[in-house]
């Protein structure tokens, strides 16, 4: 262990964390956009909507992302059609391909997850909702929707760490990010323990910050009516009862 | 593209063979850290904690990377020249710390699922404590583990891609060289994304005949 390569590595890695940071959360927003929709005809009873839906997330969650990774930035970078078209000028960017990629594999899960919520939600929420006479889009958009955001949030925290951690792959696509920037240094000083450690180490940071950020918010999500009782001391009556015995009168 | 299918072909098996060698190793792994976890000795749980907190917070390719060229300047260092460890010897390594970082979660829940009253039956009818757990405790977390493991199975399946990136000759390995000896990515990439579907689908399926073999009574509807 050398103290030099381990400071260089915690000095240089840093300048990758901005790239990490970008393509995992620029993929999950676009993602999250994407699945929404995706979710509700996934969940829906007409097999011509939920179908197609399911082939896509089944493909893209039954192949490991880094064939789909190359099979966007080398595959389609091949076809004659998108060299000559303005495409080219998005797919020849490594970041683009990456972003691509990971948005299409990341749209995949989180339909899956945000499926899971959708027909979680009580069919007493939608019945209601149906006799206050509620349109079935306004249903979705008030009442399926916020409901599902809270069931599925512990999951899509997986999915959330999960394409941080995936965002690792695009180091073997030429990009930067800290994997890439920690594989360059490697290849430079030949000292792989203290540089992949330190990597890891600022991958460790962010998980951890990613998980306690969600459970913040699923605390702040619970209805207050589910949520543990906050330590207090029962107040005791003069005639000793307990208060819950006395409400029933 | 039909002489690489021979190529595919021993991709295939060098795919399969990590997978069911770092399977098999990470389960074990992944038992002995829930039951130590288990442990009532602070030190020791602490200890498992954080092993699969760091595992599970760091990417996979990461870990095999440093695997890999850790393993590499160990080896050279302990022989005095450059020695490259074997890239099939760093995956399954790597892959195994990997997958029993994620079972051992999985196991400890199953284990906690377990009702205490049967650990204190077999106590109290003076079985040891190896006993318990062989034979009480480890057969009634199975049907409880059983979903949970066989997703991170199929993770695992393709997780295996990731050791073509230090040079094993796998299913991708052989796209890869392919891609670049023809001329012709996306051919060979979709059929490596064939493989793997096969694959995935393959497991699947077998994982919900498991399942319904190992349900519990009262799962089975």
């Amino acid at each position: 262990m050398s103290m030099t390569i381990a400071l260089e590595a915690f000095l240089t890695l840093p300048r990758g964390l901005l790239l990490t940071l970008v393509l995992t959360f620029a993929s999950l927003a676009a993602g999250f956009a994407v699945s929404v929709p995706l979710a509700f005809l996934r969940a829906s009873s007409n097999p011509w909507a939920s179908a197609p839906v399911l082939a896509y997330t089944y493909a893209f969650r039954g192949t490991p992302l880094l064939v789909q990774l190359f099979l966007i930035y080398y595959g389609i970078g091949q076809l004659p059609l998108v060299r000559q078209s303005f495409l080219w000028a998005v797919m020849r960017e490594p970041f683009w391909c990456a972003f691509i990629a990971f948005t299409l594999n990341s749209a995949a899960h989180t339909t899956e997850v945000v499926r899971g919520g959708i027909q979680a939600v009580p069919r007493g929420q939608i019945e209601a909702a149906k006799a206050l006479g509620l349109s079935r889009f306004h249903t979705a958009r008030l009442i399926v929707f916020p409901l599902t955001l809270r069931i599925a949030l512990p999951a899509y925290a997986n999915e959330v760490v999960g394409m941080l951690k995936a965002s690792s792959l695009a180091s073997t696509i030429t990009l930067l990010e800290v994997t890439g920037l920690a594989r360059q240094l490697v290849s430079e000083t030949f000292a792989p323990y203290e540089v992949f450690i330190a990597a890891g180490a600022f991958y460790l940071l962010l998980t951890l910050l990613i998980t306690q950020g969600f459970q913040m918010l699923e605390t702040r999500w619970t209805p207050t009516a589910n949520r543990p009782p906050p330590a207090q001391p029962v107040p005791r009556r003069a005639n000793g009862k307990p208060p819950l015995a006395s409400a029933e009168t | 593209m039909y002489a690489f299918v021979d190529q595919f072909l021993s991709g295939l098996k060098n795919t399969l063979l990590v997978f069911a060698l770092s399977c098999a190793f990470g389960t074990l792994l992944g038992l002995l850290i829930a039951v130590l976890r288990n442990s009532t000795r602070k030190s020791v749980s602490s200890c498992m904690r954080a092993y699969t907190g760091i595992i599970r917070g760091v990417p996979e390719l990461l870990i095999i990377l440093l695997t890999y060229f850790g393993g590499t300047a160990l080896l050279s260092a302990i022989a005095g020249g450059y020695i490259e460890i074997n890239a099939f010897a760093a995956g399954v390594a790597a892959l195994t710390v990997v997958f029993s970082g994620y079972a051992a979660e999985i196991f400890r829940g199953a284990i906690n699922a377990v009702a205490p009253g049967q650990r204190e039956a077999a106590a109290a009818l003076g079985l040891s404590n190896a006993q318990i757990w062989f034979l009480i405790i480890i057969p009634q977390m199975i049907p409880i583990a059983l979903p949970a493991f066989c997703n991170l199975c199929i993770s695992l399946i393709k997780d295996t891609s990731l050791i073509s990136v230090v040079g094993l000759t796998d299913v991708m390995r052989v796209a890869y060289i392919g891609a670049g000896s023809l001329r012709a990515p996306l051919p060979f990439y979709l059929a490596a994304s064939a493989i793997y579907l096969a694959l995935t689908s393959l497991s699947l399926l077998s994982f919900r005949l498991l399942e319904r073999r190992y349900s519990l009574p009262a799962m089975k509807g």
